[in-house]
């Protein structure tokens, strides 16, 4: 499990200009859904945009202390 | 990954115009996010094949290295990952998936 605070961070290191909203779908904080507002999507496919999130995650990803990662992403308006 | 696997994984999603690596199968998804993803092709009626990745721990592993994607399910269009659980939401309830798949299924 992580904190939904370390999921933030690992996310705005990737992403510095991204707005980050974590919610823990369980209170179990393996669960987590992740809304990302970030300039650098700008002209990426989803597919691409969601890569960006995930690759912040990466080692909380492999190591299964975030089981389940709902992503959502979009440009700032 | 070692190359009989990622020829399995060729071989697979070259199978169906639309495939889903998931967690258990159509009638019985072992996973909420596996279950979305069967549903929306189910309302949608386009016929496509799965595969259960927990049966077999090299595809397991492998199809994660295949796309760069961490997550299971994936959905493949005419062998283009087009993406997991949370993207085939949006582009369902976009209609860009209807749209997606009535061009893939026509050609």
């Amino acid at each position: 499990m992580v904190h939904p605070d370390q999921v933030r961070d690992a996310i705005r290191r990737a992403l510095p200009d991204a707005e980050v909203e974590v919610e823990d779908l369980t209170g179990g904080g393996d669960h987590l859904q992740v809304r990302v507002v970030s300039g650098a999507f700008s002209g990426l496919a989803r597919v691409k945009q969601h890569q960006l999130v995930y690759g912040a995650l990466r080692s909380e990803l492999a190591s299964e202390a975030i089981h389940a990662l709902a992503v959502q992403t979009a440009l700032p308006v | 990954m070692d190359a009989s696997t990622q020829q399995k994984i060729e071989a697979l999603i070259a199978s169906s115009p639309v495939f889903v690596f998931m967690k258990g199968n159509k009638l019985m998804p072992q996973c909420g996010f596996s279950n979305n993803v069967v549903q929306i092709l189910t309302a949608l009626a386009v016929p496509f094949e799965t595969f259960d990745v927990l049966t077999d721990m090299e595809i397991r592993q492998g199809i994660k290295e295949f796309s760069d994607w961490p997550t299971i399910p994936q959905v493949y269009v005419n062998s283009e990952f087009i993406g997991g659980s949370d993207i085939l939401i949006e582009m369902y309830n976009s209609g860009e998936l209807r749209e997606k798949l009535a061009i893939a299924l026509a050609s």
